[in-house]
């Protein structure tokens, strides 16, 4: 004679999730797959115009200032450089964070690094953009 | 996560195959080179602020730029840059391929592992031969 197993509650069932948090589908850290898509979208972005930023330094680093001054003035070179700085800085924070989240255990030291990498991600993203605005704009 | 370890029963046995005794494969590195490239690009960031500042400052503040990158050191710096610029695009485009479902055989896995490093290699090649060619800084 074989025997039975009762029968496994099959995993809906057994759940004590609510209704709302299952068509919500955000999980326990509140934003679902928010953070994976951002890094997709950025990182989708980032091919174009990464292949832009490479050619834009094997073509400029180290040329005078009349050249690169000129290159940067031109929109078709400036407007590629102020989305990759966009995106680029965006992927990176999400990128740093994940790894902070990985290596730091301590609450407060995971706290603080996840507010400077913000931080930093803003302040060169920014200082970035001023540069090519103002020689967009005529410097 | 350290302290959910049990001390008590530190030395009973091996909890996993430990990173130092775990035999080297090609998407393992590639997945350690990949989060590499990303920390290394993160701070890259830097070098770009820094010349797009300069340019905007002036022809002095350029001159700096152009002296320090100019140097072996800086240009080795520029060179890795632009290396890990395409290994972390191809490893990306690695990693969307794995999205769409496809591509994760052990064939496919060590093949796809391989393509990364060598195209990132051949590519950053390409790259400085035509800025050899085009500019002659290096």
């Amino acid at each position: 004679m074989s025997t039975r197993l009762p029968p496994t509650p099959s995993p809906t069932s057994a759940t004590i999730r609510t209704p709302l948090a299952k068509v919500r589908g955000l999980g326990s850290a509140n934003d679902g797959t928010d953070h994976f898509w951002k890094q997709r979208l950025t990182a989708l972005a980032n091919v174009p115009l990464t292949i832009f930023l490479v050619w834009l330094i094997a073509r400029y680093a180290g040329s005078d200032y009349a050249t690169v001054k000129a290159a940067l003035h031109q929109p078709w070179v400036a407007i590629p450089l102020l989305l990759l700085i966009l995106s680029g800085v965006y992927h990176m924070r999400l990128g740093m964070q994940v790894i902070i989240e990985d290596y730091v255990h301590g609450e407060g030291g995971k706290m603080l690094l996840l507010a400077l990498n913000t931080f930093f991600a803003i302040a060169v993203g920014l200082t970035s953009v001023f540069a090519v605005l103002k020689l967009s704009f005529g410097a | 996560m350290a302290d959910a370890i049990d001390k008590t029963n530190e030395n009973a046995r091996p909890l996993s195959p430990h990173i130092g005794i775990y035999k080297q494969q090609i998407n393992m590195v590639m997945s350690i080179v990949h989060r590499l490239t990303g920390a290394a690009l993160y701070f890259g960031t830097l070098l770009l602020a820094w010349w797009l500042l300069a340019v905007a400052q002036g022809p002095q503040a350029l001159d700096i730029v152009n002296i320090v990158m100019g140097h072996p050191l800086g240009k080795i710096v520029l060179v890795g840059y632009t290396w890990a610029l395409f290994h972390h695009m191809f490893g990306g485009i690695r990693h969307f391929i794995w999205d769409t479902g496809r591509g994760f055989d052990l064939g496919s896995v060590n093949r796809l592992g391989w393509l990364t490093i060598i195209a990132s290699l051949a590519v950053t090649a390409a790259l400085w031969a035509y800025a050899l060619h085009t500019q002659g800084v290096f």
